[in-house]
């Protein structure tokens, strides 16, 4: 009997125990900071003083009146639209090409991760280079059809784009390997009987691939997402460290403005309550796209 | 040290700065072990080497970290309690940082700073110490101020090369202009401007005023004539057309040195080092004058006791020992840091220094005569934010975003936002 009782609780309890070790650290280095940093979020809590003084939403009230919070978040939703949507695109089609029967195919596979091995910081100083207003290539080339120069770090527009080309040379290779991953479990004979019928590459793309792959395109849009929302690396380096994202913070996205707040000001409270602003904002941007894709779906 | 480690320290703080480092110092076999933390380069390595050879029974550990990250990581130390080492360097533009909070450091009047006081001039000594007295640094290298520029420019744009007469063309910041104008009327291909952009020239002018960012513990950026003239002048210097619009420590600041895009830039003396490295292909064109407007400084280091180390007394002495004219005189002639210790001044090894990259100027003479000369200015907790929300200002301007008087307007609104 009691070895009975010692069996069940061995068959309840232990798929539990099995998955503590994820959760207790999740505790200690998930869940514990965020907790913490809703703690600080509610105090007037500079580095530098000692005293740390209760005053509730006070930091988030304010956060909402902030313009520069305001317009960090919309050059971050650009940079987001501007490199999500053509990278996952991109992405797609390098798939597809990466799935025909190529020559040397694992070399073609290698390649398109290259860029996302490669340093961000070794990218953005290539990239600083590629856009530099006097001595750049990209200028130097526009130069040659007398198009004239752009001055990318200044406009808002052109360094928007220019983060943007950024971020999509790092992550466009890196999203094809998965969309191939997935695409390789589609079944062949519902391209061979495409083929019969006459579908083009692209008609078979479209109505085979696509559908198919569908939950992992789902995924990769969310987990890019969020990556988006969190673009720091990028915008810093370009320009050339400056916290405010240029002398106008015409490319200053949340996280550098968090960044600003709490590692330039030394304001964490402030800088807490940006960070949840950030952490709920990024939450919505996921679901967005998320019920926007599933839609895809039902539209089809 | 030097502002010029900010550009390297970018690929740091690109991965935001990480505030570790164990705080381990003590005894071990009899040794005492001292850290001492540093930023760029101080040239202290020979230094420490000999130091332990005249004290057996000390072991020196140095750690360099980036200048931002330096700073940033002896914040965080500080404000933790743990985490600092023995010996911690810092920089005169965050030194405010530092001074507003002296509760945290060992003050050097308890350690025998009185008795090497008279090393330094008053300014230098004052600028390590916070608003109450306590003195919590002593002075390491120091800036100084002078006008680099392009000598064979000048000649080929009709103006004297020489450097007394070029001196001479500009006892005024407003000459300084009107003679940009007549250099950028002689349209020399390749030539962009006059100086390099807003930063260089703003700096150099607010540090001259005898008040700047702050009067005692107070922010004036409001009201201070002496800012606003900083502002003034460098608005005037763009709105005439003279800067090349290229962003300090940016790739295409480096490239403008290079290709020789602009002609002059105001000098502290580590500066010197920045265009040796970047201007190359152009050794012997360079040279040095006096800076408008009188004398200034920028830049320059301090040696600092934090409180939570446990051999403050052993940290004393080779804090003193390496902040002495002897060993500054070493550093200087290996590294080119310039000395803050007055005495040296008259010492052969700075007065017959000459630079050959900078066509033979007496660096040495050049520099120790600005820095005896200065005014001392107070430099408080958040200079140094505030002076990039002016920067920044400046630049809206350059680049035609703004107007001067609205772009000052949001100047104000964001220094207020600051404090």
């Amino acid at each position: 009997m009691f070895r009975h009782k010692l069996y069940r609780l061995d068959l309840k309890a232990s798929p539990y125990l099995y998955v503590a070790p994820f959760f207790v650290l999740f505790l200690a280095v998930g869940m514990f900071p965020l907790v913490y940093t809703a703690w600080v979020s509610m105090h007037d809590w500079t580095l530098v003083e000692e005293s740390h003084t209760w005053i509730g939403f006070t930091n988030y009230t304010e956060l909402l009146k902030d313009e520069y919070f305001w317009n960090a978040l919309s050059n971050t939703l650009q940079i987001l639209v501007l490199s999500s949507v053509p990278q996952l695109l991109m992405a797609i089609g390098l798939a597809h090409i990466l799935n025909m029967r190529l020559k040397g195919s694992t070399f073609w596979r290698m390649s398109v991760l290259l860029p996302n091995i490669t340093s961000v910081v070794a990218v953005a100083i290539i990239f600083g280079q590629l856009f530099g207003r006097d001595f750049g290539l990209i200028n130097w080339v526009l130069g040659l059809f007398d198009l004239g120069h752009i001055d990318w770090r200044t406009g808002e527009a052109s360094s928007v784009f220019a983060i943007s080309v950024m971020i999509n040379w790092r992550w466009t290779g890196y999203n094809a390997l998965i969309y191939l991953a997935a695409m390789q479990a589609v079944p062949k004979d519902l391209y061979d009987a495409a083929s019969l019928d006459g579908a083009t590459s692209f008609q078979q793309l479209r109505r085979i691939t696509i559908p198919a792959i569908r939950p992992t395109i789902i995924f990769t849009v969310i987990v890019s997402t969020i990556g988006g929302m969190q673009v720091l690396a990028e915008p810093l380096v370009f320009g050339v460290g400056s916290m405010t994202g240029g002398a106008d913070r015409q490319f200053q996205t949340i996280a550098l403005y968090l960044y600003e707040l709490g590692f330039s000001r030394f304001d964490f409270g402030y800088a807490s309550a940006a960070a949840w602003m950030m952490f709920v904002i990024i939450l919505i941007a996921a679901g967005v796209n998320y019920l926007f894709t599933r839609r895809m779906r039902g539209a089809e | 040290m030097r502002k010029a480690a900010i550009a390297a320290s970018l690929v740091a703080a690109a991965l935001i700065a990480s505030g570790c480092g164990s705080g381990g110092s003590g005894e071990q076999g009899g040794k005492t072990k001292l850290t001492i933390a540093t930023f760029g380069d101080f040239g202290y390595k020979d230094l420490y080497t000999e130091y332990m050879k005249l004290h057996p029974d000390i072991e020196v550990v140095e750690r360099i970290t980036k200048t931002e990250d330096h700073h940033k990581n002896l914040i965080t130390h500080l404000a933790a309690n743990s985490g600092a080492s023995d010996i911690e360097a810092i920089e005169e533009g965050w030194a405010g940082q530092f001074t507003s909070q002296p509760g945290k450091f060992y003050n050097w009047m308890d350690y025998g700073g009185g008795d090497v006081k008279a090393q330094w001039p008053e300014w230098k000594w004052r600028a390590g110490s916070s608003a109450s007295g306590v003195v919590i640094g002593l002075g390491t290298d120091v800036g100084g101020m002078a006008m680099c520029y392009r000598k064979d420019l000048f000649e080929k744009a009709g103006l004297p090369g020489d450097r007394e007469a070029v001196s001479k063309l500009w006892p005024t910041w407003d000459d300084y202009i009107s003679t940009g104008q007549k250099f950028m009327g002689a349209k020399l291909p390749g030539v962009t401007g006059f100086f390099d952009g807003p930063q260089v020239i703003y700096r150099s002018v607010l540090g001259q005023q005898p008040i700047g960012i702050y009067d005692g513990d107070k922010v004036v950026v409001d009201t201070n004539p002496g800012v606003k003239k900083a502002w003034d002048t460098t608005v005037k210097a763009m709105t005439v057309g003279l800067s090349a619009k290229v962003e300090a420590w940016s790739q295409d600041w480096n490239a403008g040195f290079a290709k020789g895009t602009f002609a002059t830039i105001a000098c502290p003396s580590w500066m010197t080092t920045i265009i040796q490295e970047q201007a190359k292909e152009h050794a012997g064109k360079w040279d040095i004058a006096d800076i408008p407007g009188g004398t200034g400084n920028w830049g320059g280091s301090y040696l600092t006791l934090p409180k939570q180390g446990k051999n403050a007394k052993a940290a004393a002495e080779l804090a003193k020992w390496l902040t002495a004219p002897e060993q500054q005189a070493k550093v200087f002639r290996t590294k080119g840091n310039f000395p803050s210790t007055v005495t040296l001044y008259k010492d052969a090894v700075i007065t017959d220094y000459k630079s050959a990259f900078f066509n033979n100027a007496p660096i040495g003479q050049i520099y120790s005569k600005s820095v005896a000369t200065m005014v001392p200015q107070f430099m408080g907790p958040k200079s140094g934010d505030i002076n990039t929300a002016i920067i920044n200002g400046l630049t809206r301007v350059q680049d035609g975003k703004q107007g001067a008087d609205d772009s000052w307007a949001q100047v104000q609104k964001d220094v207020k936002a600051l404090l």
